[in-house]
């Protein structure tokens, strides 16, 4: 193979390797303008656009393009666009929803970036719950699990200050009304009703002083209440521990657990819209446990 | 240390390559196959193809806005992006095979960039005449005629830039819905926009860059070489039957005189603007126009074709010992080029393979991990499943959900009175599925208990299963 003769001797950068010199071939002229102009595109983009760091924030550009902006108006075009699903949503019959596809979906969706956001701190992102903090999945509810019942204690809360319409009931401290060994028996007894294993003789002893004391809120076999909020006895659902020393605990000192009230009529700046609250209400109806 | 006293230059200028015309075998082979991959390209997005009411009739179509694939009687989900995948291997390998075979035939013959260059130095030719007139026209100052003729060539050009790019945005939606769309102003901006791009492009890379596309942006001539070696067929100049070179003179032919007359008809038809006799080159596509351009030459001289020629490396040195030179079909069966035909072959036929037994019913199951596992008030254990039923169908799918027999496991789906889950038409549907373990059961405190899912078409009893894991309390 011939080699291809230059029409031009063209020069050498100077660098050799071996006796393999590097060649200065000029680039090709559309090339060069192209790198011109991206210069110049170059200069007037950091004119034009938000470009360069003063010391407070960067200078704000010729076109006065902000992303923020951008976003604000995204988001204000998808209000628009959802306004009327919203009217609906906020006015809408709770126990009809699911049979509105279109709008049934919207509180699905939107129920969950409202569980998300607001909610999963202490019921958790899957809403399974934690001690002291009921799980929203299972099929036991201590103030009703239709979807109405939800959504009133998501608008009022539970033992909170702010909302006078608050679901509120206070369990005694027992350990004031009981002796030590009444206690004891007690917790047998509940543990006996719940399926658990127990000491018979004791548990016997028991069940007299849970029918004293305890059976009037919840309930003569442990069925609980549901206008008490007081939790059933004789199922396999703790909120804070069907064991011995949990129990103990429980009835010597009682428990006060707190759910703040999400409207936006009692926190005017970080409430729920009532949408929102029949949002979220429609999305934890419908994760399994819904009445 | 070499360095030239003047700084040089920091651009070249284009050298403009004006072709002229040529006829011959290669010439009409690159016609056939210009007709027809341009043919395919512009007519493709046209046909139609029944895939029932609710389905697009369009045989072949990129539907971005519901992720579908169509391409004839074949439907392609985003999760099946493996057969894109694999399509884009066989044509790595089988332009690897060309290459390894018969040297740059992509680019001679069927490049786009070649094609389409090839199809507007035809309409220049027509506009502006053969080489010489170009040539003539390119050195003329500006004037009525030379305005003239450019511009009707351009508007020419522009106007197949503009079917190029319309072409492309038919592959996306309805071709003949978008068309009168596109006349009456009311297409989406989107369709505009591409189709003003690719005509710019078309235009500037068919009209203006041409050669200089090959050798400077694209990468693949720097990567053939590594696919070439003394076998794969490109074109060569026999130097040793050409050279010494000379003018014809009647009567003047010495016997030390080569068979090339330097007429130059080699050079004059390269779309490259090179001289083939200088050897191979970086910028030689081997499209065969000097072949074809020299051969007619030596018809006119009476000398034997083949001048300049496809051949291997391995030729000239046989050539030049006065051997007879291996037949060009033992030049393309070699290891390197069957290794690659294998490949490409088991790849396709795993594509053939995958595609037939692709299923009717499509279901996939997600176990919800969060939390593992449920506890009712009466003690059953429940664990939740996502599961995506996908119906590839052109009509709704009534869907039953089951589990294996011989479990202790209860099945119901959220929002639904029993199992029945209806898909529509051409979509995937996700539901979650609640599986219960009644108290005492093994499932209920085992750890990992396996069990299957089975989804039947209520219509024809087509079954299809998914083995998953149940997690009990074990604490």
């Amino acid at each position: 193979m011939s080699k291809k003769p230059e029409k031009k001797e063209v020069g050498t950068t100077g660098h050799s390797w071996d006796g393999i010199e590097e060649l200065n071939n000029p680039l090709p002229r559309w090339w060069v303008w192209i790198f011109y102009i991206t210069i110049v595109w170059g200069i007037w983009y950091t004119i034009a656009y938000p470009a360069w760091p003063l010391l407070k924030g960067a200078t704000e550009g010729y076109l006065g393009y902000s992303t923020r902006a951008e976003v604000a108006a995204d988001i204000a075009a998808v209000d628009a666009k959802n306004a009327d699903l919203v009217g609906r949503l906020e006015a809408a019959d709770l126990n009809a929803l699911s049979g509105d596809a279109e709008l049934y979906q919207f509180a699905i969706n939107g129920g969950r970036a409202v569980f998300a956001a607001n909610c999963s701190q202490c019921h958790g992102s899957g809403a399974a719950g934690a001690k002291g903090y009921p799980n929203l999945l299972d099929n036991d509810w201590l103030w009703g699990g239709m979807i109405e019942d939800i959504a009133f204690t998501v608008t009022n809360g539970i033992r909170n200050e702010h909302s006078p319409d608050a679901r509120w009931t206070e369990m005694p401290a027992f350990g004031e009304l009981l002796s030590k060994e009444e206690i004891a028996a007690v917790v047998e007894h509940v543990r006996a009703i719940s399926g658990q294993e127990a000491d018979a003789a004791l548990a016997a002893a028991g069940e007299t002083v849970y029918l004293d004391n305890c059976a009037a809120c919840h309930g003569d076999v442990g069925e609980g209440l549901r206008d008490m909020g007081a939790p059933t006895l004789n199922d396999a659902i703790w909120l804070y521990g069907g064991d011995v020393a949990t129990l103990t605990e429980t009835v010597t000192n009682a428990r006060f657990g707190v759910m703040p009230a999400w409207s936006d009529a009692y926190h005017p700046a970080g409430g729920l819209s009532a949408a929102e609250i029949n949002a979220v209400a429609a999305y934890v109806h419908q994760l399994g446990g819904g009445e | 240390m070499s360095s030239s006293d003047t700084p040089p230059s920091l651009y070249a200028a284009r050298e403009p390559v004006f072709p002229r015309r040529v006829s011959g075998f290669f010439r009409s082979l690159k016609w056939w196959i210009m007709a027809f991959t341009l043919g395919i390209y512009y007519l493709t997005p046209w046909i139609r193809w029944d895939r029932g009411p609710e389905m697009p009739d369009q045989a072949v179509l990129v539907d971005l806005a519901s992720r579908r694939f169509f391409f004839f009687w074949i439907e392609i989900w985003p999760h099946e992006f493996y057969f894109v995948a694999g399509l884009l291997i066989m044509a790595g390998l089988g332009l690897f095979l060309f290459t390894s075979a018969l040297g740059r035939v992509w680019c001679g013959y069927a490049c786009p960039q070649t094609v389409w260059t090839d199809l507007f130095i035809l309409v220049e030719r027509w506009i502006e005449g053969d080489r010489n007139a170009r040539v003539r026209l390119w050195n003329a100052k500006w004037s009525l005629h030379k305005a003239r003729l450019r511009i009707t060539k351009w508007i020419v050009w522009a106007l197949i830039g503009l079917a190029t790019g319309g072409a492309w945005v038919f592959y996306f939606t309805d071709a003949p819905t978008l068309l009168v769309n596109l006349v009456q102003g009311t297409a989406h901006p989107i369709a505009y926009s591409t189709m003003f791009i690719l005509t710019a492009t078309t235009f500037f890379f068919g009209g203006i860059a041409r050669e200089q596309v090959c050798i400077y942006a694209c990468p693949w001539p720097r990567i053939q070489a590594a696919m070439m070696d003394e076998d794969t067929i490109t074109i060569g100049y026999r130097d040793w039957r050409g050279e010494p070179r000379g003018k014809l003179r009647k009567g003047e032919t010495g016997p030390a005189q080569g068979d090339c007359i330097d007429c130059m008809a080699c050079v004059n038809v390269c779309p490259m603007g090179i001289d083939i006799r200088n050897g191979q080159q970086m910028e030689c596509i081997t499209c065969g126009l000097c072949i074809d351009a020299c051969d007619d030459m030596m018809a006119k001289i009476g000398k034997p074709r083949g001048l300049v020629d496809y051949l291997a490396l391995k030729d000239e040195v046989d050539e030049r010992a006065h051997r007879k030179h291996a037949p060009i079909m033992k030049h393309i069966f070699r290891p390197r080029t069957i290794l690659y035909t294998a490949l490409w072959s088991v790849i396709g036929f795993a594509l053939v393979f995958a595609l037939f037994i692709r299923p009717e019913i499509d279901m996939t199951v997600a176990p919800v991990r969060n939390p593992t596992y449920i506890v009712q008030s009466d003690g059953t254990v429940r664990n939740v499943y996502d599961v995506r039923l996908r119906n590839k169908q052109g009509e709704p799918r009534p869907f039953g959900l089951s589990l294996n027999i011989g479990t202790n496991l209860s099945i119901h789906v959220e929002g639904v009175d029993g199992t029945l889950v209806i898909v529509p038409a051409d979509e995937m549907k996700q539901v979650r599925v609640y599986v219960d373990a009644p108290k005492g059961s093994p499932e209920s405190t085992t750890d990992r208990s396996p069990f299957t899912f089975w989804v039947t078409d209520l219509n024809n009893q087509d079954r299809a299963s998914v083995g998953t894991i149940f997690n009990g309390r074990t604490n």
